[in-house]
């Protein structure tokens, strides 16, 4: 096991209000969080904002004081021995304020020179990083002058430099094109592959998340409402499918079969429902072929501009879990 | 599935083993499975659960998991400073020298307008000292300040604080290099303010003790105060206040002021880097009061530091 958490609780004190910011409640971030993380494996943390990903991996790192809980790290209590997570452990967070203004090479070799290598394994660290990222033309830029993509790319260099058995990222190719999280994916995959890296992963991205993730927590209001494979996960929404509709114009609701699905619609849980001209229907799969026999045969097909039909996903499973709806559209932000 | 618990099996002996070796012989049977199907087994084998069938290699884990893991080595104190120090140096040629030439610029500026006001003399001295070490104040307390206040508000003392790094590492490192950036603008104001006032240059060459101590106490204040500031904002200011002080409380003639600030004069640690400055301009300086004001500034130097060593321990864990 290399990262155990159990019982990890954190709360946010409440703030006063100011002239110009509302005063806040205090917020339970943490709300009783056990964890299991096996080594080599990718492991991610998926939900919306403010569900307290950035506050478990921020406890994961030493970063940030638990207020009940244990958290073990190789077999090192880090709650106790809060500065021993440095040695253990390599963390991508989300700001690159402390790197911004070097270049990216030289981001590359000052944090490898910090997580302790020598001047000439620095360097050596740096150009294979540079090079497997791709990040070789912009190598003399500051950070500060690249694209926000090419600059989080930067920041995961930085991240990788000096081994490290178990890495915890945040959001690492957010912001990326599909070249530059495609190098990510190599370089976490290889590093996975060749000595067992145990990776921790926040993300957004429920695509994402069903290609490279091994097992995910499901989070929200700082509790972990499900955790299991991506596949596992949608196991248990498997009886059901989503069908959109998008009509050209306005629904034909005078075709029976079509305000028959209307009523679905309108009755529909959460993650169901209508937004303008598109419909989303979660649907038995013979529901949902009978339901589009309807609307591509007969007169409705004349007013449907489109149709997708689709096997759950992993945001189908977070809303059926009974996430909070108006999160769910933060879930995916690609 | 039968490919499963011969996974874990290997990453329970490669633990045991506590070496990269282990892993890597296993590695190409490893990346064969490490598609998603085949590690997703893996990580639902020795869940915490644990499959009847595989129950062994998981208890292998679970000891070899409790046995800690060794840990990095630390980055040692001094390649850390020097990594830091160059790091922050290659900023100067970004973002630091624009605000070098408004330090120069301003202190020159102040010289010209005291020239109407002061002429020659232990006054004509103390503004000549007083003009040059503002450059120190400007760059080493102010910007200082503003660097740490804004590295603390926006979340970047991770970066560091999980890098095994010694905190005085960083804040050694950033002052150090945040007071060699004042050495050129403090050098031209020294001179142009000789040459302004005809005061003698042969002694100027002790700048080169009074930039780097009242650079390192003026800094280690700077570095304090931007980690100390609850909001970013805050650091700003303290840093623009602790500048101002430097400038009314170093340029302006001690011998005028009032006697309470005459006391706030003898707090500030710029204070006894222009005492020094200034006193090196005599025919035949007094060698001993100007190697105590030295010392002064170095035990401010030493404290000062040891203060934002302390604050960025406090700032990075929260």
């Amino acid at each position: 096991m290399v990262c155990t958490v159990r019982g990890l609780v954190k709360t946010y004190p409440a703030a006063r209000g100011r002239r110009g910011a509302p005063a806040t409640p205090a917020v339970r971030a943490s709300d009783g969080i056990d964890l299991d993380v096996v080594r080599g494996e990718v492991f991610g943390l998926l939900g919306p904002n403010g569900a307290g990903k950035s506050t478990l991996v921020r406890q994961l790192t030493g970063l940030l004081r638990p207020d009940e809980g244990h958290v073990r790290v190789l077999g090192h209590d880090l709650v106790r021995h809060p500065e021993r997570a440095a040695r253990l452990l390599g963390y991508l967070g989300q700001d690159s304020t402390a790197l911004d203004e070097l270049t990216v090479a030289l981001a590359a070799e000052t944090t490898a020179r910090l997580r302790g290598l020598e001047t000439r394994a620095a360097r050596a660290e740096r150009d294979a990083v540079i090079e497997e990222l791709g990040l070789g033309e912009v190598a003399g830029r500051p950070l500060k002058k690249l694209s926000g993509g090419q600059r989080r790319l930067a920041c995961v260099a930085a991240a990788l430099v000096g081994e490290r058995p178990l890495l915890v990222l945040d959001e690492p190719t957010s912001g990326m094109d599909p070249v530059a999280r495609r190098a990510v994916w190599a370089a976490v995959d290889r590093r996975r592959a060749e000595r067992g890296v145990t990776v921790v992963l926040v993300t957004h991205n429920v695509i994402e998340a069903e290609t490279v993730l091994d097992r995910v927590a499901v989070l929200d209001r700082g509790r972990v409402i499900a955790c299991d494979t991506p596949a596992g996960l949608k196991a248990l929404v498997a009886d059901e499918v989503r069908l959109e509709l998008v009509w050209r114009t306005e629904p034909p609701l005078d075709v029976p079969e079509v305000a028959a699905l209307w009523k679905t619609v309108e009755t529909a849980r959460a993650g169901g429902g209508a937004a303008g001209r598109r419909w989303t229907l979660r649907l038995p799969p013979d529901d949902a072929r009978a339901a589009i026999a309807t609307v591509t045969g007969g007169p409705a097909f004349a007013a449907l501009d489109d149709f997708t039909l689709a096997t759950p996903s992993l945001e189908d499973v977070y809303i059926a879990l009974g996430g909070r709806a108006e999160g769910a559209e933060g879930l995916v932000k690609a | 599935m039968s490919v499963m618990p011969a996974v874990s099996g290997v990453s329970g002996v490669s633990g045991a083993r506590g070496g990269v070796p282990g892993v890597s012989g296993a590695s190409p049977g490893l990346s064969g499975a490490s598609t998603v199907s085949g590690v997703s087994g893996v990580s639902g084998v020795s869940g915490v659960s644990g499959v009847s069938g595989a129950s062994e290699a998981s208890d292998e884990v679970g000891e070899v998991g409790d046995m800690p893991a060794p840990l990095a080595a630390r980055a040692r104190l001094f390649p850390a400073l020097v990594a830091v120090y160059r790091a922050q140096l290659s900023r100067a040629r970004v973002a630091r020298i624009p605000l070098l030439f408004v330090a120069t610029f301003q202190s020159i500026g102040i010289m010209i307008l005291m020239r109407g006001v002061v002429d020659g003399g232990s006054e004509a001295r103390a503004v000549v000292a007083g003009s040059s070490v503002l450059v120190v104040a400007f760059v080493a307390l102010n910007l200082l300040a503003q660097y740490f206040g804004q590295l603390r508000a926006s979340g970047g003392l991770d970066h560091y604080a999980t890098l095994p790094v010694p905190p005085s590492a960083v804040v050694l490192g950033a002052a150090a290099a945040y007071a060699s950036f004042t050495v050129p603008g403090t050098a031209v104001t020294a001179v142009m303010g000789s040459a302004l006032f005809q005061l003698p240059m042969t002694n100027l060459w002790i700048l080169i003790a009074v930039i780097p101590l009242s650079g390192a106490a003026l800094a280690g204040l700077g570095a304090a105060l931007g980690l100390l500031a609850p909001r970013q904002e805050l650091a700003t200011l303290c840093g623009q206040l602790g500048m101002s002080a430097a400038l009314l409380l170093g340029v302006l003639p001690a011998a005028r002021m009032p006697q309470v600030v005459s006391y706030a004069r003898d707090l500030l640690p710029s204070t006894y880097g222009v005492e020094a400055l200034a006193r090196s301009f005599d025919g035949q300086p007094d060698w001993w009061v100007v190697c105590a004001d030295l010392g002064v500034c170095a035990g401010v130097a030493v404290v000062s530091l040891a203060a934002a060593t302390w604050a960025y321990r406090r700032a990075a864990v929260r």
